[in-house]
């Protein structure tokens, strides 16, 4: 199976999020920055599993600067053959997918993978977009995926539970939590990704139709009201008649 | 114009579909000019969307199962036959398919997500997100002549003003879609999670899955979903579903109430968007206390149980 694999980068699940004094850009200073967990840990896990299982290769595409090649060489410690950097910065979701489209039309990938979003804008777009890019079906959300043949039957999260496809490859999926177990690379795989190939290549003209003009943080909360553990009637007072909400 | 397209379950609106008109219609207003709304398959009460301000309900039939690349291009021909250059959609996980798909056939602007109404600049437009998993907001600018929004649930009230809708059906040529869909599992009657108004969550404090009796009482006094932290999911205490945070779903209930969760960054990462949060934990160190409005530091065992009672007795 020839699989192509998404990769994002984003800042860690802990990281302080912080932005310039003018709100206009995000605060990088002091952020350690990781392969988007739902890229790395459910859509390369799959597809590299799937290698195993079919043979095939497993190529990974980011788009970004030289900076994502750290973590671009995790995803092939963790078992990826190659990848392609698309250099670019972008500014909107819709240019990342142009991007990721723009190399992978015409060269026969029998899935196109990637995390069910990522934990910095939360889109959940970039599957969509490649999808309809390339006129492929989409399947969004897939929390298990066993492949026959052409055939990939995929159960999926969908609001409220859950369900069960099938569809012929070649097809786009999203990966949520359940499509496969985290793998944490090894020495031997650390010291082979030095000697696999990142090919950069530049980007198609594109022009963003949306981008950011400004961040805030959320407004701070006024500090706690404690109520007495024995005086549940006043937390239902206060719910109703303070806060309103019951 | 602005078209609206509304999900249908089994022939059923949820709230959100009232809520996603509501906006559909305001956005319409700052615009100048009118919404249409419009269903794909099985809808028992279209013209229902009407008393939320859509002028005219367009339903097209012959499409029953979804799947987000036909029924994009169902909504991207209704769009063209109207001139609509604004489309809005529910933020559920149909809608976000539909919100990249349609994206890329107009390479067009879209706002997955929406938490405020959007504010008309001349051609552009300027719509609020969370962003980095409820972290903070951002402030995008659409400047494409087509512009695309999904509406986060609980953002906006829906407003029944008592209008009405004429209903269209339309028939369309799309080829049905590459995916089949074999089964289909959905927890009957509880609230899905992403649609509550009010959230009962719980934690590892509750020790075990045998102990969740009390949360369940608690949720059905107050009409409210179920939800967990993430060690509860992980331990499979819980269904991955009802799993709340940075790697689950992101919510934003207009009560949230979290029991014997200690308040880990990224927990609060995907609930600090709640409206009010009430935190029940007997270590009065947790740092969720500091993310809630209100707080009740003692035994979950004995305090819930009791707090179950005061709603009861306060709902009569």
């Amino acid at each position: 199976m020839k699989l192509l694999v998404c990769v994002s980068k984003t800042p860690d699940t802990t990281s302080k999020i912080a932005f310039t004094p003018d709100g206009r850009a995000f605060d990088t200073s002091g952020v350690q920055f990781i392969m988007n967990p739902y890229d790395e840990w459910y859509a390369l896990v799959r597809a590299i599993e799937l290698k195993e299982q079919f043979g095939g290769t497993v190529t990974l595409i980011n788009v970004g600067p030289a900076a994502n090649d750290v973590i671009i060489r995790k995803g092939l410690a963790i078992g990826a053959d190659d990848a392609v950097r698309v250099d670019l910065e972008p500014n909107s979701s819709l240019n990342v997918a142009k991007q990721i489209a723009a190399y992978a039309e015409g060269k026969g990938y029998d899935m196109i993978l990637l995390g069910k979003e990522t934990i910095d804008y939360n889109g959940s777009e970039i599957g969509a977009m490649v999808g309809e890019y390339l006129g492929l079906p989409f399947v969004s959300f897939g929390s298990h995926m066993e492949v026959e043949g052409n055939t990939a039957t995929i159960k999926r999260d969908i609001d409220g539970g859950e369900e069960e496809v099938t569809v012929e490859t070649p097809f786009v999926i999203s990966a949520a939590k359940g499509m496969a177990e985290q793998r944490i690379p090894n020495m031997r795989g650390i010291m082979m990704s030095k000697r696999k190939p990142i090919t950069v290549v530049p980007p198609v003209p594109f022009e963003d139709p949306v981008h950011v003009v400004q961040y805030e943080l959320p407004p701070a909360k006024g500090s706690v009201h404690l109520v007495d553990p024995e005086n549940m009637s006043e937390l239902v007072r206060l719910l109703h008649e303070e806060a309103k909400v019951i | 114009m602005v078209l609206v397209y509304i999900e249908s379950h089994k022939g059923g609106f949820a709230k959100s579909a009232f809520e996603t008109v509501t906006y559909g219609y305001k956005t319409a207003q700052a615009l100048g000019t009118g919404c249409t709304a419009m269903c794909i398959g099985k809808v028992d009460a279209p013209e229902e969307l009407g008393k939320y301000g859509a002028e005219k309900v367009i339903h097209v039939s012959g499409y029953e199962t979804f799947d987000n690349q036909p029924y994009s291009s169902i909504i991207s021909q209704v769009a063209d036959q109207i001139g609509a250059k604004v489309i809005v959609m529910t933020n559920s996980s149909r809608g976000k398919a539909l919100l990249g798909r349609l994206a890329a056939k107009y390479n067009a602007g879209s706002i997955p997500g929406a938490i405020a109404l959007p504010v008309v600049e001349g051609d552009s437009m300027k719509v609020k997100k969370t962003v980095f998993s409820g972290k903070a907001i951002a402030t995008y600018e659409i400047t494409s002549d087509m512009k695309l929004i999904s509406v986060m649930g609980n953002s906006i009230a829906p407003e029944d003003m008592g209008g009405s809708a004429s209903v269209e059906e339309m028939s369309v040529d799309v080829p049905q879609g590459r995916i089949e869909v074999k089964a289909v599992h959905t927890v009957e009657g509880s609230i899905p999670l992403p649609e509550a108004d009010i959230v009962v969550s719980a934690g590892r404090g509750m020790k075990g899955p045998e102990n969740w009796g009390i949360i369940e009482d608690l949720a059905s006094a107050l009409g409210a979903a179920t939800a967990c932290s993430r060690p509860v999911a992980d331990s499979d205490w819980r269904p991955h579903h009802e799993h709340v945070g940075q790697t689950g779903i992101a919510i934003h209930p207009n009560l949230y109430i979290a029991i014997g969760i200690s308040g880990a960054i990224q927990h609060l990462a995907g609930v600090n968007n709640s409206k009010v949060i009430v935190v029940i934990n007997k270590d009065p160190e947790a740092p969720f206390f500091k993310a809630a409005d209100y707080g009740v530091v003692g035994d979950l065992f004995e305090v819930v149980p009791r707090l179950t009672e005061a709603v009861r007795q306060f709902k009569g």
